[in-house]
């Protein structure tokens, strides 16, 4: 643990990418399997379930460090974070001092002590809660908090954690990267199963890591010749692939989820499939020839169960684009025009629900340019733009695939509400309500967090503090003065919102300071956008 | 003895207001700082290192001087000033008269610091405290400890080390903190080295400087600046550099991240919690009065825990944005 929390400070005090991979590799060197096992599966972004109630450790936090409930509360306020506040004020009762004793390992500490408490009495729980911040120091309080609750984030994308297990492991990133998918229990077998020279042995469910494209900021002219690249619609659905392999079928999410249950109607297309094959594609609501709006497709996603309605109001299909494996064989080496090739191939008449995405003709970008105007009214979010020469690779280089998205919705409107973000903004009110204007009234249409610069942040968290109208809880409702640009993905017909519209991916484009909030658009012009959607 | 006014605190047995908000007739200072020293008053009384500090600001404004411990009589009280251990020259004010003894301690701490006098505890009936930092999650941890971590910090970081502080008080105690563990120069913006020269003639001890002035570039040294000169052209002649900052509010980690500093320095010239209830009992005073910051959390701390009968007192505050 103490080991863990060295490297957990290590990596929050530096914005060096190649100070964060030399930090994680001396960790790997030097903890021992069982714990680095552990550490590589928070640096990789996985997550303990919740063993206990955030209500439920503020009340120990509370109790422990012998304040009143008020003052926690306030403290709390300002750190922004409960895990924090915790250590903070077990740390000044105890005027820095924590007990000699040693502290358990990391593995140990989950295994033996964090993961047996998930069905133990609350007192149980309690006291053995309380015997580990004694235990601890500030740091490890901090960090054995986020366990507990489920909210341990560490500032490395799990890409980092890879190079610098593969430095350590003295192995290709990719290599490390395929161990890594699928499903991945932390253990000290498995981690020097990652790190050994061969695998021991592959888990036949196991997809490839995906193949991620960057977002194209120059014009297309920059890419040369046209010629060079293979042009798709931009599928609006959920990114999967398809693992056909040991007599069994996978549909595993870019999220690395096993979704294969979730869509029996595909079942179908698995079959056809011939053993040792891997596709790369998209999942989507499918009819009539066309693709359903992404909202479709969530509504199914949200069902518990599925029933012969809503497959039959969202039959899901899959479109491919990629062959990644074929016979059992690893093709991502070859270029994309070979692999695309076999695809066609293999696609051809198999099944109504799984088709290859066609590669979008047009002689010039700027012929291109003008289909992709068109994207809007065919459901797609733009256009894919591929190298045929690119091998697959993993993760998200930059150069041979580009996502070339259609520019995203814009209203104008009016900041309503404000509450303290999450994480690092907690102290701020970052989390805000825009409201659009119907008959004379301000109807709440979006939530955005994002789009800020931190000047701006702070210059609207100091004016929201002072012009706050009421507070209910955490939120407060502020004059409306000030009119932002919100951009969005999509737009839906909803129920669950007041303003019966509900908008996808809404982000603070800017802060119109020129516009009044009489200039903002109204419910009718948002409504209006609908329609253009489908 | 001490009531409210529009000016700041006022003692009307004295005649005098304590580090008033507006210009007064009389005004007795606690220290040098500008949110305590303000110009335009008639006539001021403070400690001699805080009228060095204060010359050139005050102008020619008549400023007298009183000595740590010496006494002297203002209208119907006695007033004598002692240290606070807040910065060189800062001072509580104990204020002795009909009504008792009222001390007003003006910005504190208790940490050793090597660039002024220890704060020295006062029996009093009635204490008028700070509240900067007053919730428990401020303490702050040994002060030697960290000065050697900011050493480390610059001594392994081939880029510029740029930490920003305070000018005043901020950087002379982090300059004498250095001076005891290196012998290497540090680089100072034009804000800071003015001051160091008072302190060097108070016969402080500081690490040797060198003014910035028109240098470039200045790999591998350690500069210190003020928070004002962040994000400015100043900053250009550095051609690659790491960001640190110097303060008490760092003791909660998203600040650092949220600010976009490289490194964070939990380093405050204010009083944490566990400071402000230590001097709070070693005073032994009956009625605490609580200024800025966190007041209103101390004062009811102070009420219902502690059972010491305890007030609000000044004008309402924000915690100051850069956490001195
Ligand atoms: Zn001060």
């Amino acid at each position: 643990m103490r080991r863990f929390a060295a490297l957990y400070d290590a990596l929050d005090s530096t914005n060096s990418t190649n100070a964060k991979v030399a930090a994680m590799q001396a960790y790997f060197a030097e903890a021992p399997p069982g714990d680095a096992a552990w550490a590589l599966f928070f640096l990789t972004g996985g997550r303990l379930k919740r063993l206990i109630a955030p209500r439920l450790l503020a009340t120990w936090g509370c109790e422990r460090a012998r304040v009143p409930g008020w003052l926690f509360e306030e403290s709390f306020g300002l750190a922004g974070d409960l895990a924090e506040t915790i250590a903070l004020l077990v740390d000044t009762e105890r005027n820095g001092h924590s007990a000699p004793g040693k502290t358990p390992p990391l593995s140990r500490l989950i295994e033996d002590r964090l993961l047996p408490l998930r069905d133990a009495p609350e007192e149980q729980k309690r006291r053995a809660v309380i015997e580990l911040w004694d235990a601890l120091d500030r740091r490890e309080i901090f960090l054995l908090d986020k366990l507990l609750t489920g909210e341990l984030r560490v500032g490395v994308s799990g890409t980092l954690a890879i190079r610098a297990l593969a430095q350590h492991a003295g192995l290709p990133p990719a290599v490390v990267a395929h161990r890594l998918m699928g499903s991945w229990q932390p253990s000290a077998a498995a981690f020097a199963a990652l790190i050994a020279p061969e695998a021991a042995e592959t888990d036949a469910s196991r997809p490839y890591p995906f193949f991620l494209a960057s977002q194209l900021e120059e014009e297309p002219e920059t890419l040369g010749d046209p010629a060079q690249w293979l042009v798709e619609w931009k599928w609006d659905g959920i990114r999967a692939q398809i693992v056909r392999r040991a007599g069994g079928v996978f549909l595993w999410s870019r999220g690395e989820e096993l979704i294969t249950d979730r869509f029996p109607d595909l079942s179908g297309v698995w079959a056809t499939l011939p053993e040792g094959t891997v596709l790369d594609g998209e999942v989507l609501a499918f009819s009539g020839g066309a693709p359903m709006p992404f909202s479709v497709l969530q509504r199914r996603i949200g069902r518990q169960k599925l029933s012969p309605k809503i497959l039959a109001d969202a039959p899901a299909a899959f479109m491919a684009y990629d062959l990644l494996e074929l016979g059992r064989a690893d093709l991502r080496g070859q270029p994309l025009s070979e692999r695309r090739e076999k695809l066609a191939d293999l696609v051809q008449g198999r099944s109504e629900r799984l088709s290859l995405s066609a590669a979008v003709k047009g002689g010039s970008w700027a012929e291109l340019r003008e289909l992709r105007k068109q994207a809007r009214e065919r459901g797609v979010e733009g256009l894919m733009l591929k190298r045929w020469s690119s091998p697959y690779r993993h993760g998200r280089p930059r150069g041979d695939w580009w996502k070339w998205k259609i520019e995203p919705y814009a209203i104008d409107a009016v900041l309503v509400y404000a509450q303290p973000g999450h994480g690092r903004r907690a102290t701020l009110m970052t989390d805000l309500t825009f409201a659009l204007w119907d008959g004379g009234e301000l109807v709440p249409v979006a939530k955005a967090y994002s789009g800020l610069t931190d000047e701006e942040i702070d210059r609207l968290d100091r004016w929201i503090r002072q012009h706050t109208i009421e507070r209910f809880g955490p939120v407060r409702s502020v004059e409306p003065v000030h009119v932002f640009e919100l951009h969005f993905e999509g737009i839906a017909e909803s129920t669950r919102h007041r303003s019966g519209v509900a908008v996808r991916f809404p982000r603070i484009a800017r802060w119109r300071t020129d516009k009044k909030p009489q200039d903002a658009d109204t419910l009718q012009t948002l409504r209006s956008l609908i329609r253009v959607a489908r | 003895m001490i009531v409210d006014s529009e000016q700041g605190l006022f003692c009307p047995d004295g005649g005098f207001h304590l580090d008033p908000l507006l210009p007064v007739e009389r005004a007795v200072l606690t220290h040098a700082h500008g949110d305590h020293a303000r110009a335009g008053s008639g006539a001021y009384l403070c400690t001699p290192e805080t009228a060095a500090l204060l010359r050139r600001r005050l102008g020619d404004a008549s400023i007298e001087t009183l000595r740590q411990g010496e006494r002297r009589v203002v209208g119907s009280v006695t007033v004598s000033l002692h240290p606070a251990g807040h910065m060189l020259g800062s001072a509580q004010v104990r204020i002795e008269g009909r009504a008792g003894v009222w001390v007003v301690s003006g910005d504190y701490k208790r940490e050793p610091d090597p660039s002024c006098a220890p704060f020295e505890p006062l029996r009093c009936d009635a204490f008028v405290t700070e509240a900067s930092y007053a919730l428990p999650l401020f303490r702050w941890d040994e002060p030697a400890a960290l000065a050697r971590e900011i050493v480390a910090w610059w001594q392994g970081n081939p880029a510029t080390s740029v930490l920003f502080c305070y000018a005043l008080g901020k950087a002379q105690r982090l300059l004498a903190e250095i001076a005891r563990i290196s012998d290497r120069p540090v680089w100072v913006h034009g804000m800071v080295e003015p001051f160091a020269q008072v302190y060097r003639e108070h016969g402080v001890r500081l690490a040797e400087t060198r003014h910035v002035g028109d240098e470039r570039g200045l790999k591998g040294e350690l500069v210190l600046a003020p928070i004002t000169a962040r994000g400015t052209p100043w900053m250009k002649r550095f051609r690659s550099f790491e960001q640190a900052f110097a303060s008490g509010i760092l003791r909660i980690r998203g600040t650092r991240r949220r600010r976009g500093f490289d490194r964070g320095f939990v380093v405050s010239d204010h009083a944490d919690w566990p400071g402000l209830l230590r001097t709070i009992r070693e005073t032994g005073a009956q009625r605490v009065y609580a200024m800025h910051g966190h007041r209103d959390a101390l004062v009811r701390y102070l009420r219902e825990v502690e059972g010491i009968d305890a007030a609000p007192i000044g004008r309402a505050q924000p915690a100051d944005p850069e956490g001195d």
